[in-house]
């Protein structure tokens, strides 16, 4: 039966340093944390990592499971997130949301935080030049860093059900979701411009790995929750994106979509011929109308298919509902923005300029190309296409769209401002952003699922929650406000949240 | 399959075929003109200088 869909997305942005100083990605990632943490900072706690636990059921195979490296920065946040350093890149988490608006806000408040920290770091750094962010999935030189997914997901399902959906899923939710690029990352295929940044960086159907061989879909089995109820699906194919639709539909249809495969209602197969070939494919077809082949013979387009999975999904919405994947308001938004996107890419998909990220960046850069007579091969685009992503409010082409009314928003900036600091009111998300926004300075650690807290006297008290859904602000409010110090809370928890 | 022929089936031809049929007033249109090409200047003005050397130097560490 589908479990609730409690989600969240993971961004590592680009970083570079600017005007002087060394171009070590490493210590402008760690500065640029820091500047913003400060003295705030509240670490994070690593008991129960475990990267290299698989899905099908071992640990460790001749894969390079990620490390878990504990010596760079890493905090947590009153909004309930996680900002670190991971490898090279910074890193931000949103906090535990139950549904794709409350995702999405967190996510933008993340592009928000990045700003931010820009900003401070530069003060730190003065005539040394600044630290710039980016938030892609490319560097045009073969190099990728990842926007990941995450979605908790019934133990009980039997990941090979998953991974037979989640293949013509992932290959056909791109028409949406992809943030657009200019050419490839590989000469053998080259293309003047395509859909997802990401695609041509994955080379196998299933897998372990997240750095090389990527696969479409990862077995990372880390639950961060009841590991004998949960699993958490991590989703590592998808894009980066700033348009709030692409988030919102990105989050929102995945969600529903897993909770069909848990409840077994998805009416066709849809299993398509050589998915990692396809997911390139359908990267390159901006039309989305070439066919692919199914398997249970004869073909689809990739609109078609996305059809398909929508038809099951409002049947689904009708006989179940949609209380585990969204709630019946989110839920229904998300259905009727599927439709409407849908619909729109039939007839024309030039129409969605300014709501999905992969035609606005398109339909700006034609408009260069037109004015200035480039080909697709001038650098002049390849920049507009990296800055396009540029975080810095003022230098970010994206933001001078939105300040133009080019681009749809679904969020008021109140709310955005609001998810900066404050956490989600419906996941342990509450409980770890209350604590800390209330006893910063007794909170040792903290990490998914559990804190340690500082209380004075005697040994250091760790706090588990290992339920996602245990701790929310109808679960905890009224106790807090009852606590003046964190050992009050101790002995007035009593036991685990969970 | 012809791959070359679906890379270049962009939806460029559609829109062309649209406008064709669908004519905007002229003032209408002049308007339109003339808030995108102050948009395309006030990007320009907001771009990193010198493109090839800037894209040439945004190199990354793979991450994940």
């Amino acid at each position: 039966m589908a479990v609730p869909k409690v989600c969240g997305i993971e961004t590592e942005y680009g970083v570079s340093r600017r005007g002087g100083g060394e171009d070590n990605p490493v210590v402008a990632s760690s500065l640029l944390i820091n500047s913003y943490v400060d003295d705030k900072k509240v670490g994070w706690d690593f008991e129960d990592e475990t990267p290299a636990r698989d899905a099908r059921g071992f640990t460790r195979d001749a894969s390079n499971p990620p490390d878990v490296e504990t010596h760079l920065v890493n905090a947590v946040l009153t909004n309930g997130a996680r900002y670190y350093v991971d490898h090279a890149h910074p890193e931000y988490s949103t906090p535990e949301c139950t549904d794709a608006m409350s995702v999405l806000r967190a996510d933008k408040a993340g592009e928000r935080i990045i700003a931010a920290s820009m900003e401070l770091a530069g003060v730190t750094l003065g005539s040394e030049g600044e630290i710039v962010a980016y938030k892609n999935n490319s560097d045009g030189k073969g190099n990728s860093y990842g926007c990941h997914e995450n979605y908790l997901m019934d133990r009980n399902c039997a990941f090979g059900d998953i991974v037979k959906t989640l293949l013509p899923w992932f290959v056909t939710r791109q028409i949406f979701t992809g943030a657009g690029k200019v050419g490839a990352e590989h000469d053998r295929d080259s293309v003047d411009f395509q859909i997802s940044a990401r695609s041509d960086f994955f080379e196998e159907e299933v897998g372990l790995e997240t750095t090389i061989r990527r696969p479409i879909v990862n077995t990372r089995d880390e639950p961060h929750a009841m590991s004998s109820q949960y699993r958490r699906l991590h989703v590592i194919v998808g894009d980066a994106n700033l348009c709030e639709l692409s988030t919102f539909l990105k989050v929102g249809t995945t969600a529903i979509v897993l909770a069909m495969i848990e409840d077994n209602a998805l009416e066709n197969d849809l299993s398509i011929y050589e998915p990692v070939r396809a997911l390139r494919s359908v990267s390159r077809d901006l039309t989305c109308t070439s066919p692919l082949e199914l398997r249970s013979g004869g073909s689809a387009t990739p609109i078609e298919i996305q059809w398909q999975f929508l038809a099951s999904a409002k049947k689904y919405a009708e006989r179940t509902g949609l209380e585990h994947c969204g709630g019946a308001d989110v839920g229904a938004e998300v259905l009727r923005r599927w439709e409407e996107v849908l619909t729109d890419l039939e007839g024309d998909p030039l129409s969605l300029d300014g709501r999905l990220d992969w035609v606005t960046k398109f339909c700006l850069l034609e408009q260069f190309k037109d004015r200035d007579g480039l080909s697709w091969s001038d650098p002049k685009l390849a920049l507009i296409d990296l800055q396009y992503h540029d975080v810095r409010p003022k230098r970010s082409l994206y933001e001078r769209l939105v300040q133009a009314g080019k681009v749809e928003r679904l969020l008021s900036e109140e709310e955005v401002e609001r998810a900066i600091s404050r956490p989600p009111d419906d996941t342990r998300a509450y409980f770890r952003g209350e604590c800390l926004r209330r006893w910063p300075k007794s909170i040792i650690a903290a990490n998914w699922d559990s804190i340690v807290f500082d209380v004075g006297s005697g040994s250091l008290q760790r706090v588990p929650m290992m339920d996602p859904l245990k701790g929310t602000r109808n679960h905890v409010e009224a106790l807090l406000n009852t606590c003046d110090t964190p050992l009050d809370l101790i002995e007035r928890l009593g036991s685990p949240l969970a | 399959m012809p791959e070359r022929e679906q890379i270049h089936k962009t939806p460029q031809k559609r829109r062309e075929q649209e406008s064709t049929e669908t004519s905007v007033p002229t003032a209408q249109g002049e308007k339109i003109k003339g808030e995108l090409d102050e948009l395309l200047d006030e990007i320009d003005s907001v771009l990193e200088t010198n493109a090839e050397e800037f894209v040439k130097s945004y190199i990354q560490k793979g991450g994940e």
